[in-house]
């Protein structure tokens, strides 16, 4: 199916609209439905989502403005990263930028995670037992909640036992 | 080792072209970023703390027993076309060979395994098969990660996981993709659609080398993008079990499809492609790209005989602009190129 919009670039986009009772499909191809504003879930470049992420101002009023140098100024004190260059360059400068500019950080982290914040794959081994069992835990109770959502209650039981048998040596 | 002797052989990994879904998989990849604990990422380190960072992964990966031949390649006192041949073998990224300062790889199991030291990670390792094998990828790529991890602190946070210089990376640092060769589907006009899902699935859709390629012969490069709250095992699970067999599913469908309602047109794009290949005095890499694809779709229906897949392969590695270069021992300008390109291919895909 060709786009409705430019008949030249391939449909990919189906757009149904239910408007008072009357139904209406649209079928247009990723360019035409960007560019008619169509919020395709498409790859957003890291730095692009960086300055929009920067441009949303928690207050309004005239703390802005000053919110705004002040998150300019910041610089983390190990690294002498700031935002501005990490907007430009999309890269971070040590492991504590993640602590210093964790408010503007945290939001992009998520978006480019699929919402999630938290680990939960391999762990060191020179990592204190409860940081691992953290993260071990939090594993299980993922693929647990997977098992359910799939309807393997034989696995499911065996990952609830898995889990159980985690928290006991500790508490 | 000297990177201009590899330009005479594909990689030792990429062998005979088998593998499962082999017609359709061109290879499979894992990727795994590290950072060593005590020091700034990449972009903020200054040169003395580079060279201490190169040297400090050298000597972990040294002490491993990697099989094959072990090789390191110090990236920057190679030649500017040598570091290109590294990046045309997929050995190195782009980013590596333009980067600045101490850097280095170390190549294994026959160019199966590559680290990069100092590229946008301290350390970027990468695991290499033909088809879709990610399983033993993982399983290989793991072990070595362990057995570093026993010589190096890695920066490590209990809610971030892995810290990588850019937090599209963190968690398990883990990139996984496969290499997909899907010309039917480009030639019956679904790709997109098929693409437009694997983009809803959270994969990133690239070309050949990786990031900001365009996707030329219709090789197509799908990997994750999240990193973050899966595990490794979930992600290569879903390469193997969801994604993989169903794009391949489509695309063996789409050639079956043609094969029966429109054999002609495509027995004429094939051998259209070997005609040219056999016997064309000037070939452009992409152009070279473009044919072999056509031929390789060609070989895999059994529509060209006495031509096996490993050639096919081998040509497209080969008749890199940087391979041929140090091929001739010397600079060649573009049409110098072009010809001897055309004669390698001429040479290789000849009937006898």
């Amino acid at each position: 199916m060709l786009c409705q919009a430019c008949k030249e670039h391939t449909a990919t986009i189906h757009l149904t609209e239910i408007r008072n009772g009357q139904r209406a499909e649209t079928h247009l191809c990723q360019e035409c439905a960007h560019q008619q504003g169509l919020a395709v879930k498409a790859q957003i470049p890291l730095n692009e989502l960086l300055s929009t992420l920067l441009s949303v101002q928690p207050e309004a009023g005239q703390d802005q403005e000053k919110l705004a140098a002040q998150m300019e100024a910041r610089t983390c004190p190990d690294c002498g990263m700031t935002l501005k260059r990490f907007a430009k360059e999309s890269q971070l400068g040590c492991p504590h930028d993640y602590t210093v500019f964790k408010d503007q950080l945290l939001p992009l982290i998520e978006r480019s995670h699929n919402g999630k914040s938290r680990h939960c794959g391999k762990v060191p081994t020179h990592l204190p037992k409860a940081e691992k069992q953290d993260i071990v835990l939090r594993r299980l109770k993922q693929q647990l909640d997977e098992a359910v959502g799939q309807e393997d209650y034989e696995r499911a039981a065996r990952l609830r036992d898995e889990i159980k048998q985690q928290q006991e040596p500790t508490s | 080792m000297k990177p201009a002797d590899l330009c005479k052989a594909s990689s030792a990994w990429f062998g005979q072209g088998r593998g499962l879904f082999s017609d359709v998989v061109i290879s499979s990849r894992i990727r795994l970023a590290r950072n060593a604990a005590g020091f700034a990422f990449v972009p903020c380190l200054g040169a003395d703390e580079k060279q201490t960072v190169l040297d400090t992964f050298k000597t972990a990966l040294l002490g491993i027993e990697l099989e094959g031949e072990i090789f390191f390649i110090d990236v920057a006192q190679v030649s500017p076309v040598e570091r290109e041949l590294l990046v045309e073998r997929h050995l190195i990224t782009r980013r590596q060979a333009n980067g600045q300062g101490p850097r280095g790889v170390i190549v294994a199991y026959g160019e199966a395994f590559a680290a990069m030291i100092n590229e946008e990670d301290h350390l970027r390792m990468q695991v290499l098969a033909p088809g879709l094998d990610l399983h033993s990828c993982w399983e290989r790529i793991n072990r070595i990660d362990d057995k570093i991890e026993a010589q190096v602190r890695y920066a490590f946070d209990r809610r971030y996981g892995y810290m990588t210089a850019c937090p599209t990376n963190l968690g398990t640092g883990i990139r996984v993709s496969v290499m997909l060769h899907l010309p039917a589907l480009k030639m019956t006009g679904q790709i997109e659609k098929v693409l437009a899902a694997a983009r809803d699935c959270d994969l990133a859709v690239r070309g050949l080398f990786g990031e900001g390629t365009e996707a030329i012969g219709d090789l197509f490069q799908l990997s994750n993008q999240v990193t973050l709250g899966v595990s490794e095992a979930r992600v290569v699970d879903d390469f193997v079990t969801r994604i993989v067999p169903k794009i391949a599913a489509y695309e063996l469908e789409a050639r079956k499809a043609l094969l029966a309602e429109r054999p002609q047109t495509l027995d004429d794009k094939i051998q259209r492609a070997l005609g040219v290949l056999r016997n064309a005095c000037l070939v452009s890499s992409q152009e070279a790209l473009f044919l072999l694809s056509n031929v390789r779709l060609g070989v895999n229906l059994g529509r060209i005989e006495k031509l096996d897949l490993a050639t096919v392969n081998e040509l497209f590695m080969l008749t890199q602009p940087a391979h041929l270069q140090l091929r001739a021992g010397r600079m060649l300008d573009a049409e110098q190129r072009d010809s001897l390109r055309a004669q390698i291919l001429r040479s290789r895909l000849c009937v006898n």
